[in-house]
């Protein structure tokens, strides 16, 4: 394994998660450069022992619980976090404060899921948030239960992530026995529940509507709409919030230092700290909590304190704004700001906070085809264009890469996209439940508008055009979907 | 291969407790199963089954839809190579391919001696730091061929046993139910579910 530290040719690496030792510290503040910005969720990510009940109590930790439970009301808390106008942090982007205020009123017992199965290709926080500051989690998942009048709170976390749930199943036996959950809470009247659960090794499980079945014991498929949102008819059917992670462990800071505080950092338009992970190839790839809405992707890729530049002095050919689902961004988008309307109107999406740079020398097609081929591979089987759709897309791109691709595949990868996202617009319309199987078209539909040279050249000469790395892509070809089929 | 056994059913029970309904329960349980004998058994689905008072058919059903649960023998170890896209960009297909030839085995395949199983898998969220593997669900960063050689033999070796336990066993943590669990789900869930 390699030595963290130093990477092989010597660069000394920094951001918050290089390594699996203790990460480093990071400055933001570069006046001119870089915003400064408090961390509001990485605070302890540098402390040896910030995972531990005694780590995270000595550094303020459970003071948002105990203010929230004998000083206010559930409304107030409901109130502050509403006021924060702080947007989830799994995906969607929808509002917390809003979501939360969905629920019917005098429907119960209902509950809140945290949706911890971080999957989407280029994401890399909430693990981080689980590991790191497991008590932070369950401090805001304790104070979302008491302001929605939760019964109990499920933590649903990733299969894969064994270290998260060591750390969240200690960091729950520790905080039952400090009353911080459970019975009577802190002396008061307020009792909950919360326990740890966790996947198989299901992408699809992150939509919520799947996560909630997957927590009853079923296969993890997405159920049919309407309902719409699972605060109406969600686990058991009972109302049910479901948060990410990130947002939830950004509770305890809202209520300690009150929503309007929370608002005024970042653009009114995109609130708060945010954390991004940035990979690929940039030189010191990491994850950073950035000031939501002002920072700019050209500070995230070229700033010293962030990424520091592309690697080996090389340009961008693309990159992607917010996940494996989102259509791809190119030079002309680097100066914009990682703000939701802003990214949202120009085609994309901030998505769950994953920027993966591609230099140029991407082979765009390979780029293309390994996205594609984890959407064939999580399809549930569910939804025929979506089961078969990204089957065939998988199959047709893969059939290039190996240079046997023809004439028409370009036409027949564009007909299976429109048959599984109708008009190939963003946002996407969608022929199936959910937004897996459009997610499939994104990469197509970006390459293909952009690149098309890229795609005809493999057609007619086997190979990618020249000044393309190309992957040493073997004999281990997928073969059909559904590993859940 | 075998029942659980009855310290394993025990945990199996108070995993139970700990939900509103018994069948929410069953994807902790099998992963109990896997980490009792390496893989999910007939066997333990049946044993499943009976516990939580469902289908043997209705276990198998779930448990088929997840990548995780393997219903024969592999490796003490997985090596779970990414190759998504962050990790792709950086090398990861030339990494399998150099692992492939060191344990001379294909991915997806296990090793003669039943040490390892080599897979290609997708995102394991550990996107900065590529290409990025794990043994067992636990992860190595920034994995070079000569970091992945004294890996493997480092485990062949039964140096890092401390580090990564026997394929199966996740979290070596287990959540318990303490004195001061409240109940309030179960309690107002079978308040609904008898009406």
């Amino acid at each position: 394994m390699s030595d963290h530290d130093e990477t092989t040719d010597g660069r000394t690496t920094d951001g918050l998660t290089n390594g699996d030792g203790p990460p480093t510290p990071t400055s933001y503040h570069v006046p001119g450069l870089v915003p400064s910005g408090p961390k509001l969720v990485t605070a302890r990510f540098d402390d040896a022992d910030g995972y531990t009940y005694d780590g995270y109590v000595r550094t303020g930790g459970y003071t948002a619980l105990r203010r929230a439970l004998t000083e206010m009301t559930p409304e107030q808390v409901h109130l502050e976090v509403k006021t924060s106008e702080m947007q989830g942090r799994g995906g969607a982007g929808f509002p917390a404060g809003v979501k939360w205020g969905f629920l019917p009123p005098d429907v119960f017992p209902r509950y809140i899921v945290v949706n911890g199965d971080e999957s989407e290709p280029g994401t890399y926080k909430d693990r981080l948030l689980m590991e790191l500051d497991p008590h932070q989690l369950i401090e805001g998942t304790v104070i979302a239960a008491y302001a929605v009048g939760a019964a109990q709170a499920f933590l649903y976390v990733r299969g894969e992530m064994a270290l998260a749930q060591e750390r969240i199943a200690q960091a729950l036996n520790d905080a039952y026995a400090n009353n911080m959950v459970g019975r009577n809470i802190l002396g008061t009247d307020f009792s909950v529940d919360v326990t740890l659960t966790w996947g198989a090794g299901a992408y699809i499980v992150g939509e919520e509507t799947a996560l909630i079945e997957s927590l009853e014991g079923e296969r993890g498929m997405p159920r049919l709409k309407p309902p719409y949102f699972p605060a109406a008819k969600g686990l058991y059917m009972q109302p049910t919030i479901v948060n990410n992670v990130e947002t939830l462990s950004n509770i305890p800071w809202i209520i300690n230092e009150g929503g309007q505080s929370f608002h005024d950092i970042g653009a009114p338009s995109s609130t708060g700290m945010r954390m991004f992970a940035v990979s690929g190839h940039v030189e010191r790839p990491g994850v950073f909590e950035v000031p939501n809405g002002i920072t700019t992707f050209r500070m995230l890729f070229e700033a010293p304190e962030y990424c520091g530049g592309v690697r080996d002095g090389r340009s961008v050919k693309a990159f992607i704004p917010g996940g494996a689902s989102a259509m791809w961004f190119f030079p002309e988008h680097l100066d914009m700001a990682l703000d939701k309307p802003t990214v949202d109107q120009a085609g994309s999406m901030l998505g769950s906070g994953a920027v993966v740079v591609m230099d140029d020398t991407t082979d765009m097609v390979a780029a293309c085809w390994r996205i594609v081929r984890f959407f064939a591979r999580e399809s549930c089987g569910k939804c025929t264009p979506c089961r078969e759709g990204t089957t065939w897309l998988e199959q047709i791109l893969k059939r290039m890469l190996d240079g046997h691709g023809r004439a028409d595949d370009l036409a027949t990868l564009m007909e299976v996209c429109e048959s599984i996202s109708p008009g190939i617009a963003w946002p996407p319309r969608q022929t199936t439940i959910c937004p897996l199987g459009p997610s499939a078209v994104s990469p197509i539909a970006s390459a293909v508008r952009r690149f098309r040279h890229e795609f005809e050249h493999y057609v007619e000469h086997g190979r990618p055009v020249d000044g393309i790395h190309r992957h040493a892509i073997h004999g281990t070809s997928f073969e059909g979907a559904g590993a859940h089929v | 291969m075998s029942r659980l056994t009855d310290a394993n059913v025990a945990i199996a029970k108070e995993i139970v407790g700990r939900y509103p309904r018994p069948k929410s329960a069953l994807i902790p349980i099998l992963h109990l199963a896997q980490e009792q004998d390496g893989h999910v058994s007939n066997d333990a689905m049946i044993h499943i089954a009976e516990l939580l008072g469902v289908t043997p058919a209705e276990v198998y059903g779930t448990a088929t839809f997840y990548e995780m649960f393997k219903f024969e023998p592999v490796g003490r170890y997985c090596i779970n190579v990414c190759t998504n896209i962050s990790c792709q960009l950086v090398g990861a297909w030339e990494l399998l391919e150099h692992a492939e030839h060191r344990l001379g085995v294909k991915a997806g395949g296990t090793t003669d001696d039943g040490t390892f199983t080599l897979e290609d898998v997708e995102c394991i969220a550990a996107c900065t730091e590529a290409p990025a593997l794990q043994v067992n669900y636990r992860f190595r960063y920034r994995v070079t061929n000569d970091d992945f050689d004294r890996l493997v033999d480092d485990l062949a070796a039964g140096k890092l046993g401390d580090e990564f336990p026997p394929h199966g066993t996740l979290a070596r943590v287990r959540q318990r139910t303490p004195q001061n669990w409240a109940d309030t789900g179960r309690t107002a869930q079978a308040e609904v579910d008898a009406r």
